[in-house]
Formats: structure tokens, sequence, C-alpha cells
């Protein structure tokens, strides 16, 4: 299946969001979720489906001012 | 703590608040954090690859700092995209407080106040502590309170410039306003004195970054902003003379000597 991923073009196995974090290995990694552009609780990850043509964004604390 | 400075359900004895962007090094960061006395650090949230973990390395580095955080919406150009940048923000770091950028221009990164409006409605009613940044627009600024913001950011100059005050009409016109809404600077101050002036115009507090991450030497920039910091606020404190057009003499005129005019 076709999404994307933090604005690149990937073809996943993962039919959820939970399983799309282990697939791209970020596991028990300190991130928020996004799926077209709508936040994704952490706990909702498990069932949230993916479909093709979907928009994920994973991101993580970073420096900011 | 004798002056205390309230930010919704934090009081404060430091009126610094400090950026984490563009350090030479971490460590660097760290030692800025404790040269500026600073009790809130600003941070943000980026695209990370799997298996990265350097925002990991640099929430700890902040956790280890003590610092509250103030998490921000940076560089998001619509208030969609702010708001869900500020919930995964408050998932990430744990903390309902955001600040709230909404940028509607690229050269000035001018804030979009009508997005900016819009945003904060909405994250004021899903529980959040807004601190938006804005213009010192006057009109915007009373909708951002009515929207439930209970401090206001604004500019000094453009974000990253180090122009200090360009509109000290503006502020002076802002502060007099909203006397009792707690009012930070938040972008376009370059040196120590901008901070100081500031303060003196009664500001409650600024936010810093670029001053300090890009001077010659940030932990010493910050430590001199610090100290800028406070002694406007002092001054402020102790309201200082109001200017006049002509001169006054400060050693008494009656008793010098070789006045022949005198009885």
């Amino acid at each position: 299946m076709r999404i994307r991923v933090n604005g690149h073009e990937r073809d996943v196995a993962a039919q959820t969001l939970e399983l799309l974090l282990e697939e791209l290995g970020y596991e028990d990694q300190l991130v928020a979720t996004a799926l077209n552009r709508d936040f994704v609780r952490a706990k909702d990850r498990v069932e949230t489906p993916l479909r093709a043509g979907d928009a994920v964004e994973i991101v993580a604390p970073k420096q900011g001012g | 703590m004798g002056d205390v400075l309230e930010l919704y359900d934090a009081k404060l004895d430091s009126r610094l608040l400090l950026g984490t962007a563009r350090y030479p090094s971490p460590a660097i960061l760290a030692r800025a954090i404790r040269a500026a006395k600073t009790q809130i650090v600003t941070v943000s949230l980026r695209r990370e690859a799997g298996g990265a973990r350097a925002g990991e390395s640099f929430w700890a580095l902040i956790r280890e700092s003590g610092a509250r955080v103030l998490p921000n919406t940076a560089g998001c150009r619509t208030a969609k995209e702010a708001v869900t940048t500020a919930q995964m923000a408050r998932e990430v770091f744990a903390t309902d407080w955001i600040k709230l950028e909404v940028i509607g221009d690229e050269d000035t990164l001018q804030p979009d106040v009508f997005g900016l409006v819009e945003a904060a409605r909405i994250l004021v009613g899903q529980g959040f502590c807004v601190f938006p940044y804005t213009t010192e627009d006057l009109v915007v600024a009373e909708k951002l309170l009515e929207a439930g913001c209970r401090a206001l950011m604004p500019w000094a100059a453009p974000i990253g410039s180090g122009r200090g005050i360009n509109n000290l009409f503006g502020l002076r016109a802002l502060r007099a306003h909203f006397p009792q809404t707690p009012l930070i600077v938040d972008a376009g101050l370059g040196v120590p004195s901008h901070a100081a002036a500031v303060m003196e115009l009664g500001y409650d507090a600024v936010l810093l970054n670029t001053a300090v991450s890009r001077a010659g030497d940030p932990i010493a920039m910050a430590r001199a902003f610090a100290l800028g910091v406070d002694a406007g606020r002092a001054a402020f404190l102790a309201k200082p003379m109001t200017p006049r057009d002509v001169a006054q003499p400060s050693t008494p005129v009656i008793g010098r000597a070789f006045d022949e005019g005198a009885a």
C-alpha cells in the first residue's frame, strides 16, 4: 500500500498506524502522530486503519524558539 | 520571591524565557539555560526518522534542566496546522501550555493574526493555556483575550532579526491598554539593552532565542540578558522620571559662588 510518511511516498505493509510505527522502526520512540492532518492519540493508533493515499506525520521533540 | 510573575497556573521569579534552538551544542544550551536562570524554555516538534531518537536525548536534556516547557507551533501556516501541532505537543510534552504561532508572511515571519485568533479560540476550547505570538495591534490583542488567552506575546521586531523595538509607540500603547494582562515580548531582541528597554515599559517578561544562541559566547550572553531583564524590571518598579524637553540643573543653584545677583 502506498502512503505518504513525513512528506515522502512509501510502500508499506502495515494496516494500522500502530503497525506502521513498528514497521518503520519507531517502536517505543517518543513521537506524536497525525493522519491526514488530524492528531491521532497514542492510545488510538492501534485502532486507526491506514488506507492507500493516506498522509501520516510522525514528529518528535526538537529544539525550538 | 517578592516580585512574582503569574502565567496561567505558574508563579515564577524569572522573567526571561529562553528558546532552545540554534546553539552550538547541547552542552552549551544546557549551560545557557542555567546562566539565564530561566524557568521556562520553548521547544518544538519536528519530523524524525524511525530509530533516530535525537528528540528523546534533547527532551532528556530539557527535563534535566528543571525548566518548564512551552512548546511552540513554529512554522505553521494555517490555524488547522497549528491546532494539530498543539495537540501533538500536548501529548509529547505533557503540558497544556502552547506558544501559538500562525505565520502569515515568509519574509517577516509576521503572524497571520486572523488564523491566530481562530486557532486560539479552538485551543482554549480544548483546555490549552495559549500564549499567542502576535503583533502589537490592539484590536487583535482584544480578540485574543476574548478568545480566552490569558497572556500575549507581541513581537518587538521580526523573529531572529535582532533589531530591538520597531514600534515603541505601539508597544507602549499595548501595555497601557491591557495593564492586567501578562505581556511577554517575543522576537526581535538583539542585545540586553533591548530587553531592558521593554521591561522598563512595564512588559512582564521577554522571550529570547537567537540573540543568545547565535552570540559569540551564548553562555555569557544569557547571563548578560538576565542582568538586562532584571535591570529593566527593577527600573520599571522604581518608577522612572518623566523626560523633559529642557535642562534642569541637578545641583542646587542657590548659594553658588560668584553669584553677584544674590542677596
